[in-house]
């Protein structure tokens, strides 16, 4: 079959789909898309989390053909082409939240969406909000300080288009 | 072939040298999504290898048909131990495991075949259609079984293959101090405590699949993109089984999403090769998080029986311990984990009488190799547990008794090695204790995610109790027991843009500890310069051993820092022969050669010019030696580091649930020569800690595996791992570049018996197993 959906604001066509692709197989094998990652594929790590129509997903878990005409936003599409890296990302770095960085690209999606929703969030909220993504290198201290440190910047400087 | 960022050079501009906390070099491209990890690699016409895994734990192969796999349109090709053009056997340390099952399976999911296809789903259907029969054995999966084969059987049969000489045992090794353990000993102590543990089968769980892209080259060679621990290692493995020599075998680092010793063994290696090799296209496998677990060794399980001795006033007098560690279907690193396991049995403890054994087994269970703390973890689980359990019969507070028999500088280990370096195990328990407590759990406001069972809203605070505990542990740095344990760096000056630029090249595997950020800040350290580039690690240049045993900040930073001291006495020596200058204060700051007497002499881009300086150098730590197979004795360990814990937990006694509520670390890291890296280091080796502590087990049943998903082994949350203050002490090893000590393994040791202690505080039950689940606390 035949997908055509918008990935990071571009129209995109996929070819020859199998029906049992996930969209995850679809942006990583067939769009050179490969900044989601696949741990599990099973729904369980939170690695291959992207926006589907503004909301966090795990696109292990969407089959292809699910997002027929639909929006995909990955972590290719959070810098600004214009402005750098998302606050998100650059708090990932400066705070040391990144190791191997596997877990990193879901972590990004899953904390710009609760920046979105919530620019201060308490560190509860923040462990609520993370506890679908797995990370086995950092220990999370550093993710905490990274997403603290986002939503100081976020909150601080509300000009910065997101 | 597509995605290839991050195997090409990365060039990054900072000031900081050792000692600070640059960012990563690889950062921007891993927040990006452009770092191009193993399983992101993508080539032209290539094809998916997979393979066909066993079903049994023990069983012979009768027979494998793939003609209806072979069939398959798509399918380019199906391959069996057959078709393997070299050696069929493969190994760390003992060549004892076949490339693709010989006529026995010895796991549950051994390989048995192998194919190439042009989609994951034509592997997968190709693959359900090799029939093989098997005629399925019992598998020898306890201790007493592989104890006995005469009655149970071999899992290599006597005389098969190389691995085989004792019987079901891979591997032993005693050590034995002062005057052993006997009656008379005994009689010695005026207070003896013992106890039987229990550590379950833990897996590393790095979260990048196993993955690579093999591709073959014109002149009949590999060219293999891979996300290992040690490329030359893997190399030298690899290359016999496709009959071809070592330098048509060409390794290329490709991203890699964690190790932790599960990728110090090869996993699809071979398998893409071969497929490669065959169909002469790319191949390229990636393996699902099911076959992961199939796909690499874990820690030992393991079975300890200790017993301390002490005086009334709590001097240890004697130790005896038996350590049976279940080593699984092959050896992989079965003997140097024995070799770890047996000599730092004791932990940081001076001990005048000691006597112990550890024995790793052959059986049908999965193999069991490296993973952090490698041997050592599953025995500090028990000393200290012991320790708790002593000061307990002595009455005496369990941090005061560890500090009276902690080891220091001079102390002599019962290996007779004597520990000559800085080992302020007493201090690490005092800084630990002497840190603020958490606050008590706000009963009053209860916020439901801060409790036991968090968000499962299991639990609003009834039966609730708080208890706080204590361990310490002691590791080796580096390999061990004679190994000469080389790295090699290359370093390059050159001029670009009117900049001096310095080039790194190892063999490194960077596996996210960030060995390549420190590359850069001895470089710029050792050379004064800003700019420095980071080769990608390939073969092209020399070994630099294992990106494990907390070992590559120590090896292959010490042959940078040897590389790049050797490329500033070379510009050193041209600017004396252009300049004649005499003196021999030179030193190289901010992209100049200085002069402690006479200021400025003139700038690196002028003095090098159109010239580049490119020097590789060897880096060797000293000489250790094998321990005595009869006792133990020798100067056996490179180095040692030690790490301290405290853990407060909240456990609801009703439902068995533990909430750990902080976990405090102090580490003795010799030079933190980069303070971010090190502190995340500590806090993720204690996390893993944590894991062991209350979570992770692979659950085997007859030798077969229960839970290989991520749904059913559970590796901590966000919500399961909590606060974690780290205090580091810098105290510098006199034998170590900078003064350094590995630091990544350390904290896994002692994070786990300090929660189970402190689950022990609240709830005063004895728990001598970890994981510790429910029903250990609930009695059910
Ligand atoms: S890869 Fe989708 S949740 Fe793990
Ligand atoms: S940084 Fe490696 S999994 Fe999170």
């Amino acid at each position: 079959m035949r997908v055509t959906f918008t990935a990071n604001g571009r129209e995109v066509e996929a070819d020859d789909v199998w029906e049992g692709e996930s969209l995850l197989y679809v942006l990583r094998e067939r769009l050179g898309l490969p900044g989601s990652k696949n741990a599990c594929e099973q729904g369980e790590c939170g690695s291959c989390t992207v926006y589907l129509d503004g909301a966090p997903v795990c696109s292990c878990l969407v089959a292809a053909g699910q997002v027929q005409d639909r929006a995909v936003r990955t972590v290719e599409g959070l810098a600004d082409p214009e402005h750098g890296l998302d606050p998100v990302q650059q708090a990932f770095i400066d705070a040391g939240a990144v190791q191997c960085g596997f877990c990193t690209p879901g972590l990004l999606v899953q904390t710009h969406d609760l920046l979105e929703r919530e620019p201060q969030p308490s560190d509860n909220d923040i462990r609520e909000a993370l506890s679908g993504n797995l990370c086995r290198c950092t220990g999370y201290e550093k993710i905490m300080d990274a997403v603290r440190l986002a939503s100081a910047r976020v909150s601080s400087t509300p000009e910065v288009s997101r | 072939m597509r995605g290839e960022k991050n195997l090409q050079s990365i060039t990054t501009a900072h000031p900081d040298g050792i000692g600070g906390s640059p960012l990563r070099p690889d950062g921007t491209l891993k927040v990006r999504g452009e770092f191009a990890y193993s399983s992101d690699l993508w080539h032209e016409d290539m094809l998916w290898g997979m393979a066909l895994r066993a079903p049994h734990a023990r069983a012979r192969i009768i027979s494998v048909d793939i003609s209806g796999a072979l069939a398959t349109p798509g399918v380019h090709a199906v391959l069996t131990h057959d078709d393997i053009p070299g050696s069929k056997y493969y190994g760390l340390e003992i060549q004892d495991q076949p490339a693709l099952a010989i006529d026995r399976i010895r796991y549950h999911g051994e390989a048995v075949a192998i194919v190439a296809a042009d989609h994951p789903e034509t592997a997968r259907r190709a693959l359900a259609k090799v029939r093989v029969e098997y005629e399925v054995l019992p598998p020898i999966t306890t201790e007493e079984q592989c104890l006995d084969p005469e009655t149970y059987g071999y899992v290599h049969e006597p005389h098969e293959y190389k691995a085989h000489a004792s019987g079901n045992i891979v591997h032993q090794q005693k050590v034995v101090s002062g005057r052993g353990v006997d009656d008379e000993v005994r009689a010695l102590a005026d207070v003896v405590v013992s106890g039987d543990y229990e550590v379950g089968m833990q897996d590393q769980a790095f979260l990048g699949p196993e993955s690579g892209l093999a591709v073959p080259a014109e002149d009949g060679g590999i060219d293999l993109y891979i996300a290992t621990q040690w490329l030359h290692v893997d190399r030298e493995q690899i290359a016999p089984v496709l009959g071809l020599p070592e330098n048509k075998v060409r390794l290329t680092l490709a991203g890699v999403g964690g190790a932790f010793g599960g990728r110090e063994d090869l996993s699809m290696q071979i398998h893409a090769c071969l497929l490669a090799q065959r169909t002469g296209k790319p191949v390229k496998i990636v393996y699902s998080r099911e076959e992961s677990f199939f796909g690499h060794v874990h820690r030992h399980p393991a079975r300890l029986h200790y017993e301390h001795g002490a005086t009334r006033d709590g001097k240890l007098v004697y130790m005896q311990a038996r350590i049976v560690l279940d080593g699984g279907a092959y050896a992989s690193a079965s003997p140097a984990v024995v070799g770890n396991a047996s000599s730092l049995s004791v932990g940081p403890y001076e001990i005048p009488n000691v006597d112990v054994l550890a024995v790793a087994l052959y059986s049908n269970n999965p193999s069991c190799g490296a993973m952090r703390g490698f041997g050592a973890v599953q025995a500090c689980f028990a000393y200290e547990s012991q320790l708790d359990k002593l000061a307990a019969a002595l009455g005496m507070d369990p941090v005061e008794l560890r500090q009276l028999n902690a080891v220091s500088q001079g102390s002599f280990l019962p290996t007779g090695q004597q520990i000559d370096a800085p080992a302020p195990v007493a201090t690490l328990l005092q800084k630990v204790k002497d840190l603020p407590l958490p606050p008590p759990l706000d009963l009053a406001h209860p916020d439901i995610r801060e409790m036991p069972g968090a968000l499962s809203n299991t639990s609003h605070g009834e039966g609730i109790v708080r208890g706080v505990g204590y361990a310490v542990g002691l590791k080796n740095v580096g390999f061990s027991e004679g190994f000469d344990d080389y790295s090699t760096a290359r370093v390059r000056l050159e001029v670009i843009g009117g900049e001096p630029v310095a080039m790194v090249h190892t063999a490194m595997a960077e596996v996210g500890q960030g060995g390549v950020t420190v590359h850069g800040q001895i470089a710029r350290t050792e050379l004064g310069v800003e700019r420095v580039t980071i080769h990608p690690a390939d073969t092209a240049v020399g070994s630099a051993g294992s990106t494990s045993a907390s070992r590559q900040t120590y090896m292959t930073g010490g042959a940078v820092k040897l590389a790049a001291e050797a490329v500033r006495q070379e510009l050193f020596r041209l600017g004396r022969s252009r300049y004649g200058w005499t003196g021999n204060d030179l030193s190289l700051v901010g992209g100049k050669v200085v002069s402690a007497s006479a200021g400025v002499l003139v700038s690196i881009a002028d003095l090098l010019g159109d010239r580049a300086i490119d020097l590789t150098r060897e880096h060797h730590h000293r000489p250790t030696v094998p321990f005595d197979k009869e006792t133990g004795q020798g100067f056996g360990h490179v180095q040692y580091t030690f790490c301290a814990h405290r853990a407060v937990v909240d456990v609801d006694v009703e439902l068995g649930l533990v909430k750990v509520v902080e976990l405090a670390a102090c580490q003795d890291v010799g030079k933190a020569l980069n303070p971010l890296s090190v502190v995340g280091q500590i806090q993720g080796g204690s996390t893993q800690g944590l894991g062991l502590a209350v979570m992770e087990e692979i659950i085997t049943r007859e030798g077969k595996v229960r839970n290989p998903s991520f749904t059913d082994y559970l590796i901590p949350t966000i919500l399961d791992t909590p606060p974690q203050p780290v205090e580091i002490m810098e105290l510098a090893d006199p034998h170590a570049p900078y003064g350094l000590r590995g630091v990544g393994e350390a904290p896994t040791l002692s994070s786990t018996p300090a929660i189970v202690s402190a689950i022990r505080a609240a709830t005063g039950l004895a728990l001598n197993r970890v994981p510790v689940r429910p029903e250990h606390l609930t009695g059910t």
